[in-house]
């Protein structure tokens, strides 16, 4: 790593300490209160679901309706593990199990999937989302439509910030590796990936197995969080809910994503005071800002701090090419 | 001493009761340019789609070299085919348009000295070596083709004659050992095909490639060309060296017609 490499980790590093010290201190002198510290919470759950989803969406092209079905496999994984193993280590272990089975079940239904396009793929996602949902709803040791109550709560805010930083590093870094780029080469044109040798259907699978392991975690986090879990959690409604994120945010731009769970999670707060004009305020936002800017906040731009504060003089034109380089 | 790289027995695929391609039997050799040459419609692109794996052949077979001898491949997919060393260019451009030059021939390295991702995640030093290295490399490639100094341009922002050398060059970053070119020429000027006729044979003997080539441009495939292949109705017409070509009777039919006087 070069000095450069370390000078712009080390800044990213500063400013994310400060973030994570800003909201410290915002809790211990209780600015923000017990009801800022669960939108932090619910901010972080849907930022992690959506850099997933937008793995799937954004960067290998592939419309998918079905994240909460993946999110409800991480949530009840997690239910079950810890009322049987009420430990952090148990909480772990089941992020882990929950993560293993959604990608297991992902690559399951991806391998044959991913072959349509479009909206057929987003029909099969959407079926296999309520697929999971009807099994949980009919096996017994998820109790059935009731759910589960009384899960161990092991999240804080603390946890679901580290998590998340450590979530878009990770995401981020992996669009940079070789994998990422041919991710992203299937989605520009299969046709020329393909004669490039670049294996399509593997590249597509692994983005989708990628976003339902996230989605998986995601799911984990939120029963802990809400000690309970219900199928009604998890319907249509939900993989709605992270989809807004990711279009709002820009089809292709990690950094749209969080903006745009920030922005929503907030958003979401002020308009709690508005109460039954509070969905119609919600959807005129969506309304407006896809008519002024269709390709989401972000559009595919990445926000890049190499951009901001190194290079000197350089133009800051919202060219797409950029956002590989940071 | 020639091998026969490539070879071909009673190809033939059919859309419907079109026969595209009819019982096509060619073959390659190590090093050797070939011109396909055939009236629209004649099937070239559909045969350049069945020997790069695109299409399946509904009866016969495609051979590649494999090193030691020639073997079937008509179950290989188009990318394994790649990866075999084919590589192809495309009649209607297909660049990764919203990358930029140098990431364009940078995911045509993807199957070589890749650093793993798990390096790539934690940012490992061996990630920034594969990464310099493949850069390096590419940066070399785009300087044989002049293209060096547009590295950083967004593939869609070039004009058009150095989109199509682009593709060559994304092309040959894949290693090939045959490489298939699809109206390199079209919709360029007189000038640019001047270039491209120079920068065909340079690649040839540069790289040591064998170069399949399908042109409408006569000029550059008589010049090019070692031999030329004939298509028409998915049929081979004729086969032979450029001279022969041009002086064979049944060429010259298909091409202007009976009534010469």
């Amino acid at each position: 790593m070069d000095r450069k490499h370390l000078k712009y980790t080390l800044t990213w590093a500063l400013l994310i300490t400060m973030l994570f010290v800003l909201i410290e201190l915002l809790t211990v002198f209780d600015i923000i209160g017990q009801y800022g510290i669960t939108t932090i919470v619910l901010i972080g759950i849907n930022l992690i679901a959506a850099v997933g989803l937008n793995l799937v969406i954004g960067m290998s092209g592939q419309f998918s309706l079905g994240h909460a079905g993946f999110m409800a496999i991480g949530a009840y994984a997690t239910a079950l593990m810890t009322t049987a193993l009420p430990s952090i280590y148990g909480f772990i272990l089941s992020l882990l199990v929950g993560g293993l089975i959604s990608g297991l079940v992902a690559l399951a239904v991806g391998i044959p999937t991913l072959r349509l396009r479009g909206d057929y793929l987003a029909i099969a996602t959407l079926g296999v989302s309520e697929i999971i949902r009807i099994i949980i709803i009919n096996m017994k040791i998820t109790r059935g439509p009731a759910g589960i109550f009384g899960i161990p709560a092991f999240v804080n805010w603390q946890m679901v910030f580290v998590l998340s930083v450590i979530v878009i590093i990770i995401v981020v870094n992996f669009v940079r590796s070789t994998s990422g780029q041919a991710i992203i080469a299937v989605r520009d044109n299969d046709i020329a990936a393909e004669s490039l040798g670049i294996n399509t259907t593997k590249y597509k699978v692994m983005a989708f197995v990628a976003g339902a392991i996230l989605a998986a975690i995601a799911g984990g986090l939120r029963a802990s969080f809400i000690q309970s879990v219900s199928p009604q959690d998890y319907t249509f409604m939900q993989s709605i809910t992270i989809l807004i994120i990711v279009v709002l945010g820009g089809i292709g731009s990690i950094s749209g994503t969080v903006v745009t769970a920030i922005i929503l999670g907030v958003l979401d707060v002020i308009l709690q005071n508005f109460g039954t004009l509070r969905m119609v305020i919600y959807a005129l936002v969506l309304i407006i800002v896809m008519i002024f800017r269709p390709k989401g906040l972000l559009g595919t731009t990445e926000f890049s701090l190499q951009k901001l504060l190194f290079d000197s003089g350089g133009s800051h034109d919202h060219n797409d090419s950029k956002n590989a380089r940071s | 001493m020639t091998t026969t790289i490539l070879k071909t027995h009673d190809l033939s695929i059919k859309f419907g009761g079109v026969t595209a391609v009819d019982c096509v039997n060619i073959e390659a050799h190590d090093n050797e340019l070939i011109g396909l040459i055939g009236p629209n419609g004649a099937g070239k692109t559909t045969l350049f789609n069945l020997l790069t794996g695109v299409y399946q052949p509904t009866h016969g077979t495609v051979s590649l070299f494999n090193g030691e001898k020639l073997a079937q491949v008509n179950h290989v997919s188009a990318y394994k085919r790649a990866q075999l060393g084919i590589a192809r260019t495309f009649q209607n451009i297909r660049l990764f348009k919203t990358r930029t030059v140098i990431e364009n021939v940078l995911i045509a390295m993807t199957n070589q000295t890749a650093a793993k991702t798990i390096h790539a995640i934690f940012r490992t030093p061996s990630f920034y070596q594969h990464e310099a290295k493949k850069r390096q490399h590419a940066m070399a490639l785009l300087d044989i083709f002049n293209m060096a100094h547009v590295a950083d341009e967004l593939a869609s922002n070039l004009p058009y004659g150095q989109q199509r050398r682009l593709e060559i060059v994304r092309a040959l970053a894949t290693n090939p050992k045959i490489l298939f070119l699809d109206e390199p020429a079209a919709g360029m000027n007189p000038q640019e095909t001047a270039a491209l006729t120079a920068l065909i044979k340079q690649i040839q003997q540069q790289f040591q490639l064998t170069i399949i080539l399908i042109e409408h441009d006569m000029n550059l495939v008589m010049t090019v060309s070692q031999r030329v292949y004939v298509l028409e109705y998915g049929k081979i017409l004729a086969t032979g060296t450029p001279t022969e070509i041009q002086q064979n009777p049944a060429v010259i039919k298909a091409y202007l017609g009976d009534d010469m006087p």
